[in-house]
């Protein structure tokens, strides 16, 4: 019987893998550039939320402070365009130690509190930050940084009249992200994250270190975040705060994560997959700024998901190869009864 | 191997224990009891780390653990279990005890197979790939068990690890226990079923009200008075005492 | 100066103490952070503004429509949402009710555009006391003792009523209450309710000197989020010397250092103060 359930998994699994494999093809099929911004979307905010997914979901720590990592990744890459008028890169890496250095600072006093306690203490500190970045004037406040014409290229990463560049790039950081957190998942510290999030006492009784399990876990995912951060502002040209480092920012990767299935290796993609086409396609479709469709929408699928099923679309696919799994031992059962 | 030096706690002006001492010889089955409320799971809290004695001294093996956190105390080899349990509800019965081995193993494959002879020795190979929270209460406490034997520790602390189970699963129980004391295994046991403690234990202490009122053989102690008065309660103090009667006679 | 600074720290205070009020309600008794809350707030504005632009109501008398229909709001949203989401991951409700206020604060959006508005002509309108060299406006000065006198009925009908034991009790031992013959499911539904109608009120009065606009609960949610974590788990008084404490730190920090560093300031007195006391000033 075991074994039977299994092979059904195995099928989902391969479904996953051939989405998987066809990924990299995608801007051949779509020449629309549209279509295209959209994939280069979701691949980015794929890679964002299982970034959260580390700290988040595997180690159940719901932090509502990821804008702050994203944000100063993307700033690091501004800063090194903008003010200094170099290549990206120098930026991108400084950008990224700041934003893990940031969030162990951040993180060692507040994984003292406990559930609301914690999640409303990481509200404050977006927006403590979001309005210090607001008024600082070495980054121009609330101005933001915009991007001067440069040279298209890797070496700048920028273009301007193609987004293929951007869609590879974007894979590169999904793939790295998503196969970091397989590695993780697989081994030993995976399984620590986990344990720490169903009972921390059982945990330290076993010899774990608590404490350092999510600090190592928050860090390693401020530093992935951070990179998703500069991919950002080197595809927009632009960033401001509130563009990157607001509520609503980081409530997008927890929701992007919630929605797919939280703790869970796919929900991140699924999540994005279903999210940033709705997001996209309502905002082009009901057009126009201040009309607000695509959010109303948004929040009522976000209703109903919490509503529904909390553990998301990897919930959703549990209980139907759980049916599917049920009806068939039925039938098994009765042909055993006849035979 | 286990030192227990006048170790107090108290909460406010409640004292839960008040200096108690005791040894745990190497290779032996010691038995803590006592009724509700003496003081023994916070005594357990005191020497893992979980609670800081107000005073006092733990050691283990030669070192001082008095104040050592409870994962540093695990790193050392004394490993405990809880009354309450503690599963890890949304992960399975073999990824439990899987993190109790990877102390020990960082390799994963070699952690792996360790896991599987724990399960195996402690029977709960049948239910390798459910849930855990999923398990009736007794076999959860067997499931902890598995785990901390997982983390090869050298004492091992279990804190009512036969309370729910049926008289079957206590035979497999005691048997367990008696297996991995000739494996070298230390054990501290806190227990309320007498029938199991009392067999296996070389060595009993018992506590009522927070203080220790007797610290000898599982034979010597049920004849104690302090400790039938305090503990076993009148029935099974006089049918003890009768019965010793009668041996005089 | 810096009395005048202070006492107008205080009546804003006094505002976040009625709004916080209810959102502490409703954590102390379900464990339920409501995102929505400054949205009701700003749905409670609406109404009232409605009211005294189209039919000339008052925000004094109109603020009884708007705490109603806010209580109804309340009651919708446990009965259609929360009652829905109790049983699931203790997050769960958080981020429900997160997409509500997205879904309202965009229909507000696309009804009402994002204009500022404000009531002019109300009966209170350019009013004020002078007490000393000290200057009180009417309308804010009436706002807040307002508040401050709803602060104290709930309190007192959550300590001194059987209505407020029923609801202690549920509060601390749902399933107790339930084995003593407490409908919990009600008492439930009416804290959705109450807690609304705190906000309602709140929102009823304010339109009279503060603009509506579809984005001015999110502010009002975070500040009331704040409170009730710096005050305690559930505890009104807490939240009633949190709120009153940020509107201080907000005013004097703004006038004294920079209007731009008044959050910064007020965000940052609530994280040293949860790192000192994990559980908020009130909590255990």
């Amino acid at each position: 019987m075991i074994k039977e359930d299994r092979k059904k998994q195995d099928l989902f699994w391969y479904v996953l893998v051939a989405i998987l494999i066809l990924i990299p093809f995608i801007p051949r099929v779509a020449a629309n550039s549209f279509t295209q911004h959209v994939f280069i979307l979701i691949l980015l905010y794929a890679s964002m939320s299982q970034a959260w997914n580390i700290i988040g979901g595997y180690c159940g720590q719901v932090s509502f402070g990821h804008s702050v990592f994203f944000g100063i990744g993307a700033y690091g890459a501004g800063m090194a365009i903008v003010k200094y008028g170099i290549v990206p890169w120098p930026g991108i890496v400084i950008g990224s130690l700041i934003a893990t250095v940031v969030a162990v600072a951040i993180s060692y006093p507040c994984f003292k509190l406990k559930g609301h306690y914690f999640a409303i203490a990481t509200f404050a500190i977006v927006e403590i930050f979001n309005r210090l970045f607001m008024v600082w004037y070495w980054l121009n406040g609330a101005l933001g940084l915009d991007y001067p014409m440069l040279k298209v290229g890797w070496k700048n990463f920028v273009w301007y009249k193609t987004k293929i560049p951007y869609y590879y790039g974007a894979l590169i950081l999904f793939v790295i992200i998503f196969g970091i957190v397989r590695f993780i998942e697989r081994n030993r510290f995976g399984y620590y994250l986990k344990a720490v999030r169903e009972d921390q006492e059982t945990a330290e009784a076993v010899g774990i270190n608590s404490a350092f399990i999510k600090l190592a876990a928050m860090a390693l995912s401020a530093f992935l975040a951070s990179f998703c951060g500069a991919f950002f502002v080197q595809y927009n040209f632009r960033v401001e705060p509130p563009m990157v480092m607001s509520l609503h920012v980081s409530m997008l990767f927890v929701l992007v994560t919630i929605l797919g299935g939280v703790g869970t290796f796919f929900g991140p993609l699924l999540g994005a997959m279903i999210l940033i086409p709705l997001q996209e396609y309502t905002r082009v479709y009901w057009g126009g700024l201040g009309s607000g469709v695509d959010l109303i929408l948004f929040g009522f699928l976000i209703i109903l998901i919490m509503v529904r099923q909390p553990k998301g679309i990897m919930g959703l696919i549990n209980e139907f190869q759980n049916y599917r799994n049920r009806k068939r031992r039925r039938i098994i059962s009765t042909e055993a009864e006849i035979n | 191997m286990l030192e227990v030096c006048e170790v107090s706690k108290k909460f406010g002006s409640l004292v839960a224990n008040n200096k108690i001492s005791f040894n745990v010889e190497e290779g032996s089955i010691v038995g803590l009891i006592g009724p509700n409320g003496a003081g023994k799971t916070t005594l357990f809290n005191c020497i893992t780390g979980m609670y800081r004695p107000t005073s006092g001294r733990v050691s283990f093996q030669g070192i001082d653990i008095t104040n050592l956190p409870p994962y540093k105390v695990a790193r050392l080899g004394a490993v405990r279990t809880f009354q309450i349990v503690h599963s890890l509800k949304e992960m399975s019965v073999f990824d439990n005890v899987l993190i109790g081995a990877y102390l020990r193993e960082k390799n994963t494959e070699k952690a792996r197979e360790l896991t599987e002879q724990c399960i195996e020795i402690c029977y709960l190979k049948k239910l390798r790939d459910n849930r855990a929270g999923d398990l009736a209460i007794g076999l959860q406490k067997r499931l902890e068990l598995a785990r901390a034997l997982a983390t090869n520790p050298k004492l091992l602390m279990l804190d009512e690890c036969m309370a729910g189970l049926t008289s079957t699963e206590v035979n497999e129980s005691v048997n367990l226990i008696k297996s991995l004391r000739d494996k070298g295994i230390t054990f501290l046991i806190v227990e309320h079923i007498m029938e199991a403690v009392m067999p296996i234990a070389d060595k009993v202490v018992v506590l009522n009200g927070g203080v220790k009122i007797a610290e000898d053989s599982p034979e010597a102690v049920v004849q104690d008075n302090r400790v039938i008065e305090a503990y076993l309660g009148q029935k099974y103090g006089k049918k003890c005492q009768l019965n010793s009667k009668e041996r005089g006679k | 100066m810096f009395f005048q600074i202070a006492i107008d720290g205080l009546l804003t205070g006094m505002v976040y103490a009625l709004v916080a009020s209810g959102l502490s309600l409703i954590w102390g008794v379900m464990d339920v952070l409501n995102f929505a809350h400054g949205e009701f707030l700003m749905l409670g504005m609406y109404v009232s503004y409605w009211l005294g632009f189209l039919m000339n109501l008052d925000p004094l008398i109109s603020w009884i429509a708007s705490g109603v229909f806010c209580f109804l709001l309340g009651v919708l949203t446990y009965k259609l949402i929360i009652q829905h989401t109790l049983s699931g991951p203790s997050l769960s409700a958080l981020l429900a009710t997160f997409g509500l206020s997205m879904m309202l604060k965009n229909i507000a959006l696309n009804r009402f555009s994002p204009n500022f508005r404000i009531l002019t002509g109300t009966l209170l309108d350019g009013k004020r006391i002078f007490l000393g060299n000290i200057v009180l406006p009417l309308p804010q000065l009436i706002t807040s003792i307002f508040a401050l006198v709803v602060v104290f009925i709930i309190y007192y009908i959550i300590k001194r009523t059987r209505l407020g034991w029923a609801i202690q009790a549920t509060a601390m031992d749902k399933s107790a209450a339930e084995l003593m013959g407490i409908n919990t499911e009600k008492i439930f539904l009416l804290v959705f309710g109450l807690g609304g109608l705190c906000v309602g009120i709140a929102g009823g009065l304010l339109p009279s000197y503060l603009a509506v606009h579809p984005e001015v609960g999110g502010l009002f949610s975070l500040i009331a989020f704040v409170c009730v974590a710096m005050g305690g788990f559930g505890s009104i008084p807490g939240a009633l010397l949190a709120a009153l404490l940020i509107g201080l730190v907000e005013a004097l920090s703004g006038f004294y250092i920079a209007p731009v560093f008044k959050y910064v300031a007020v965000f940052g007195l609530y994280l040293l103060i949860v790192m000192v006391r994990p559980k908020g000033l009130f909590g255990w």
